[in-house]
């Protein structure tokens, strides 16, 4: 299966852009489904960016994040052809990971 | 039949634009779009024609910003990468999507929908995927979302950039079924007494409580969309019927003939506009 992960990171130099956009349904648990039953929470709850061993992004969610979530930040540091690690865990204990060459 | 008044004022403006010796009546599909395309032109100025196509997004410059932004990384990506998929995988009797259409499918969009001479009727891009589907054997799909926007996504993006080239082809049912679509358009209907163009016409660029309402220049060039609204994809269909719902209407179902005939004559009337499909709305 495809990820899960869409990243883009882009290097000026000083600091590196990175952006990403996660597929995942994100069910808060109070929302009905067409025959009336609730629908169970299933969020993402750990979010991580990792470069070069060190966590440069972290996001602590809950049920209060929209569907197939976006993300946008920088931080100072990072190369051209360097990875960056991306990894989520969610409510039902799933995970994807991937990494991202830095351009 | 009761035209909004924007619509009269369209129905002037094309009757002026005509030559003298067709009758009022009479229905003139080049006069319509060139008078439809001015009137948009005429009320907004300061919009290009082609970013028409962008709906809101074309109508002030914090929401062209923010167009920008999100093109940069668009909420539509899986949506396409699912679409290639499923247009690439062929049927269980071995035959796949590209058997069923001219050029095997790619960058065809701005074609759709077609008048079919054999038929009598307008196809549209949906109806010819699933009968695409049904001829192999395979179950249609919902005409309003997921899968079948995922597929029109997809070829939507592979006729990006092409203008729009719908033809009524000299058949005295095309011109009706195009003459039909326009009196849907501008017809009022639902509790609310709205038809398609009060929204789309007299108030395209105007707010909806913290919506801007999308011209309807351009409109179906973006089909289909990602709304933040429906956390999801869309098709024309599910426009058109949540639009009927909207005004407190009773929606048709999905591809009756009514609601080809209206994407016939949006289509039509705007000719030359390049897709920009999949779109994003807010």
């Amino acid at each position: 299966m495809a990820s899960t992960i869409r990243v883009r990171a882009t290097s000026s130099g000083e600091t590196t852009e990175v952006q990403a956009l996660i597929q995942h349904p994100m069910d808060s648990g109070f929302v009905k489904n067409a025959k009336g039953e609730i629908i169970p929470p299933h969020f993402i709850q750990q979010l991580t960016f990792e470069y070069d061993g060190k966590a440069v992004f972290a996001a602590n969610w809950g049920g209060g994040v929209s569907k197939d979530p976006y993300v946008k930040f920088a931080f100072k540091g990072g190369k051209k052809g360097d990875e960056l690690k991306i990894s989520w865990i969610d409510s039902k204990g799933a995970t994807d990971t991937t990494t991202a060459k830095i351009q | 039949m009761h035209f909004a008044s924007a619509a009269l004022a369209l129905a002037a403006l094309t009757f002026a634009a005509a030559p003298a010796a067709v009758a009022a009546d009479t229905p003139n599909p080049v006069a319509d779009a060139k008078a439809f395309k001015k009137y948009f032109t005429d009320k907004f100025p300061k919009v290009k024609l082609e970013d028409f196509v962008n709906g809101p997004y074309s109508m002030d410059e914090g929401l062209h910003r923010q167009w920008q932004e999100k093109e940069q990384f668009p909420p539509y990506e899986f949506a396409l990468e699912k679409g290639k998929e499923m247009f690439s995988k062929p049927f269980k009797n071995g035959k796949s999507y590209e058997d069923c259409f001219p050029n095997k499918g790619i960058g065809i969009r701005q074609n759709y929908p077609y008048f079919d001479e054999k038929e009598g009727k307008v196809v549209t891009l949906e109806l010819a995927l699933n009968r695409c589907r049904e001829a192999n054997g395979e179950p249609p799909f919902s005409y309003v979302k997921d899968e079948m926007a995922a597929l029109t996504a997809y070829m939507a993006f592979t006729s990006r950039g092409k203008p729009f080239d719908i033809k009524i082809p000299n058949d005295p049912r095309a011109l009706q079924a195009y003459q039909a679509g326009k009196e849907y358009f501008y017809t009022r209907r639902g509790q609310l007494n709205f038809s398609c163009a009060t929204c789309h016409v007299q108030s395209g660029g105007e707010r909806i409580r913290a919506e801007v309402l999308a011209p309807a220049l351009g409109i179906l060039n973006a089909m289909p969309i990602y709304r933040s609204e429906w956390s999801g994809m869309g098709t024309t269909s599910r426009r058109f019927t949540t639009c009927n719902s909207q005004i407190r209407g009773v929606p048709l179902s999905p591809q009756d003939d009514e609601y080809r005939n209206v994407e016939y004559y949006l289509s039509y009337v705007s000719n030359g506009l390049p897709i920009s499909g999949p779109g994003a709305r807010p």
